[in-house]
């Protein structure tokens, strides 16, 4: 118990610090974004956005920072975070609600499906360490590893939907075609196939480099030793003795893996123009609609922290040992 | 390093071929302009022409020799890996060091402060910092992959601290009464070069992959030279769709070439460093 209370006491600090980045960066820059921004968008924006823009940079009054921090809170806590510029008169959270199913579908699916291979083929490249198989799985995933996000979901966009015409240019799901409920799931999973398959090869080799590295540290341990002179069988030691205590750093990696996963799927989004986050953070920043990239970097935030405190939860029913007290 | 580690190093195949492919990058980029045939910037070309025997890449929409490109581009995007694993290291290695070797509140206030640095998501924050500095050269992206990237080493560095800090011989160091900067400089330090080489090249794997990231969103300076503004401009003139293939293929697949390199690099100096790994 005690340990949980203390991860939520760091889930709402770094809930706060986030949010509270979230607020400075704009007042740290050189100049006034909402001023900058006014000139730029002179003549193109009605007066309504003009007053959502200065509304939501609190340009109005000559108020201190203090307060427009406190009104800043005000604002979250309300769950008004303005008007998007680039998709005026939408607000942003309508904009944030229309997007989120999209990301949270492709993210998770795709960390789910990678941790589980990746995690598997760590086990089978420490326990046959030696054999030719093995051998070649490291440097492969190191390679993978290494490959820019973007440019493999490119070259798989021209390949396997340019060239084969196998898959969808990209898109969400076919919006052109009128369609039962089925169809619609159907046509959702066939335009998913692609971006979800790049995310996959490129998050896989970091779980299978980590969970190889705990399992050869776990096999030279003593109990391994004594498992083995006990004639307990290959499997039982391989499964049940090393994968359970090797795969438990694996949980506390999570955060860091995680945020690389959120980044990639941005870039894989923007090529597929898959309908998510990752879009419209690109079309925010192309189009310097401030409030919008304020509000998505907002939610990925506090959506990693839950997603890292739902980790260490898991971590402590893995681990009783956490629970007693002890990092 | 001692001298029986560095007959592991060559011994080790991961550290070796890691190890020859960086040395050769590195000779592109030294004699760069010895090896490109043309200017990157010249651009009196026939536009988009397929690769030949005098563009042995073809040519942009502009016009600008592809292969005489990506030769340059290897300087700026070496640069920015090393510069930015570097600084990345130094604030990994002073926060680690200090947080694990001193302990109490210090160690409180750090390991704060790095948590929170290692949970909140990076790309996005470089995204958001990118978008609001005014980008005319290399220098504010390398600022803005250090600033997000130096958590982890920093995490790493202070458990093996904490480590180090109860053996034997730092005990009786201290014990003597040496200066605490120099039990972690010449006890410690030495014992840590292994890791925090280790790490240097994970930071240096992080730059160079974040900087591609950054450039093909045109958040970088679009006009310098690196294998990712490569990759944003042909993009933007839809090479793919123009059959221009290699235009796109060849510079995405030097960065994971490269990403690799210091990967290899990375996981070997950590199997050679941690002995229960190799076998």
């Amino acid at each position: 118990m005690r340990y949980l209370l203390r991860r939520l006491g760091f889930l709402l600090f770094t809930g706060w610090a986030a949010l509270s980045i979230n607020f400075i960066l704009p007042h740290l820059m050189p100049g006034d974004p909402a001023q900058v921004m006014i000139a730029k968008f002179q003549g193109r924006l009605n007066p309504q956005a003009l007053k959502a823009l200065s509304d939501a940079f609190g340009l109005t009054a000559d108020k201190s920072l203090f307060v427009k921090y406190l009104e800043y809170w005000q604002r979250i806590f309300s769950g008004d975070l303005g008007f998007s510029l680039t998709y005026y008169p939408a607000k942003v959270t309508e904009v944030l609600a229309d997007a989120i199913p999209w990301t949270i579908g492709l993210v998770g699916l795709g960390t789910i499906i990678a941790f589980t291979l990746g995690t598997l083929l760590g086990i089978i490249s420490a326990w046959k360490r030696n054999s030719p198989l093995a051998d070649i799985l490291v440097p492969t995933a190191l390679f993978f590893n290494s490959i820019p996000y973007f440019w493999l979901s490119l070259l798989m966009l021209y390949l396997l939907a340019y060239q084969l015409e196998w898959f969808p240019l990209g898109g969400g799901f076919d919006v052109f075609a009128i369609m039962g409920i089925w169809d619609k799931v159907g046509s959702i999973v066939y335009h998913a196939i692609l971006p979800l398959t790049t995310i996959v090869i490129t998050a896989m080799g970091g779980w299978l480099l980590t969970m190889r590295n705990n399992m050869m540290s776990v096999l030279a341990d003593d109990y391994i030793i004594f498992a083995r002179a006990k004639g307990l069988s290959d499997r039982r030691i391989k499964y049940k003795y090393a994968a359970r205590n090797a795969i438990l750093p694996s949980f506390t990696g999570f955060s860091m893996a995680l945020g690389f996963v959120i980044g990639g799927s941005l870039l894989t989004e923007v090529v597929f123009s898959y309908p998510g986050l990752g879009y419209i953070l690109y079309q925010s920043v192309i189009s310097l609609d401030y409030p919008l990239m304020q509000a998505i970097f907002l939610f990925i935030s506090l959506a990693v922290l839950l997603a890292n405190f739902m980790a260490d939860f898991i971590y402590a029913i893995l681990d009783p040992r956490v629970k007693e007290g002890g990092e | 390093m001692s001298l029986n580690n560095i007959k592991l190093f060559i011994k080790n195949k991961k550290a070796l071929f890691g190890a020859v492919i960086l040395l050769l990058l590195l000779l592109v980029a030294i004699f760069a302009p010895l090896i490109a045939p043309y200017s990157p910037h010249q651009v009196d070309f026939a536009p988009s022409l397929p690769p030949s025997s005098t563009h042995l890449l073809g040519t942009t929409s502009l016009g600008q020799d592809i292969f005489s490109q990506v030769i340059w581009g290897t300087r700026l995007t070496l640069l920015v890996g090393f510069v930015t694993g570097v600084i990345t290291s130094i604030i990994a290695i002073m926060v680690g060091l200090i947080a694990g070797y001193f302990g109490g509140w210090i160690d409180d206030l750090l390991s704060m402060i790095t948590n929170v640095f290692l949970v909140i998501p990076g790309l996005p924050l470089m995204i958001i910092l990118a978008a609001y500095i005014t980008v005319k050269s290399v220098v504010p992206i390398i600022f803005v992959i250090s600033v997000t990237g130096w958590a982890w080493g920093a995490r790493v560095l202070r458990s093996q601290m904490i480590t180090l800090k109860s053996r034997d011989f730092v005990k009786a160091a201290h014990v003597v009464g040496e200066h605490p900067l120099r039990i972690i400089l010449f006890d410690i330090f030495p014992n840590m070069l292994g890791l925090i080489v280790a790490n240097f090249f994970g930071a240096a794997l992080y730059a160079v992959l974040s900087e591609a990231g950054l450039a093909f969103l045109g958040l970088g300076n679009v006009n310098a030279i690196t294998w990712g503004t490569i990759l944003y401009w042909a993009q933007n003139n839809q090479a793919l769709l123009l059959g221009q293939w290699q235009w796109m293929a060849v510079p995405g697949m030097l960065i994971a070439i490269l990403g690799t390199s210091f990967a290899l690099l990375n996981f070997a100096v950590d199997e050679i460093s941690n002995p229960k790994l190799r076998r």
